[in-house]
């Protein structure tokens, strides 16, 4: 059965995708952040936009920091970023 | 003791400072960051992620204080929109020894910098509007407590 994962976007990801979030059902293929994000470039000409450059792009799994590689599993919450630019 | 504040209002630094000293210890540090303006800049606008925030924020003071001898560690980050010359952020830390609290402060400062989940957006003074992008010498920074 397929898992929901709610999407956060943040910075100008948000502005650029217009929406500060999606709620997806994972597909069953998408085994890690990296299968996801080129599972939504495929699907969507916003995502292949945004997406384009992941150098530009950091990730969070449920709040924590992770790179492409890091197998989705059952985690909740994606966030896709810029880097951080905070203090 | 740690104690870590996300908020939109200003504080005073000078009360929290003090606050922090009253453990004991008598050894205290602290940074105080403002909104630098250059001329051209009109207000700075911090985004966040709420959920994350305050996670990564206490995980860096975790680490500090596993790092340092302290007795506390004082966060405090502002969001929302900042006028130029307006308090972003406030780091304080105590312990016995000088050399401890002011380490334990700039290391928290570097690591906040690249692995606190914020992003600054200036306002400039004809209007435009552009997120701050990364700068190398904040990752150098942080590096270096790595090695």
């Amino acid at each position: 059965m397929p898992h929901q994962l709610s999407i956060m976007y943040f910075s100008w990801v948000k502005e650029r995708i217009g929406r500060d979030q999606d709620v997806i059902d994972c597909p069953e293929n998408a085994e890690t952040v990296g299968q996801l994000l080129e599972y939504l470039r495929i699907k969507d000409a916003v995502y292949q936009d945004v997406f384009a450059d992941l150098n530009k792009l950091r990730f969070a799994l449920d709040q924590d920091f992770v790179g492409l590689e890091a197998p989705l599993r059952s985690a909740k919450e994606l966030a896709i970023f810029p880097p951080v630019t905070g203090g | 003791m740690i104690s870590i504040t996300v908020q939109e209002n200003d504080f005073e630094s000078g009360a929290e400072i003090n606050r922090l000293a009253a453990i004991g210890g008598g050894a205290i540090s602290s940074f105080v960051g403002q909104v630098r303006g250059d001329g051209k800049l009109r207000a700075l606008e911090l985004e966040h992620y709420p959920a994350m925030t305050e996670k990564a924020l206490r995980k860096i003071a975790v680490k500090a204080s596993e790092q340092w001898a302290l007795h506390g560690i004082t966060i405090i980050h502002r969001v929302g929109r900042l006028q130029v010359g307006e308090q972003i952020v406030l780091v304080c830390t105590c312990s016995d020894h000088r050399q401890a609290a002011i380490e334990a402060c700039s290391y928290i400062m570097d690591q906040l910098k690249t692995v606190a989940p914020f992003w600054k957006k200036e306002i400039l003074q004809d209007g435009t509007e552009n997120w701050v992008e990364e700068r190398q010498s904040d990752l150098d920074a942080a590096q270096y407590w790595k090695s």
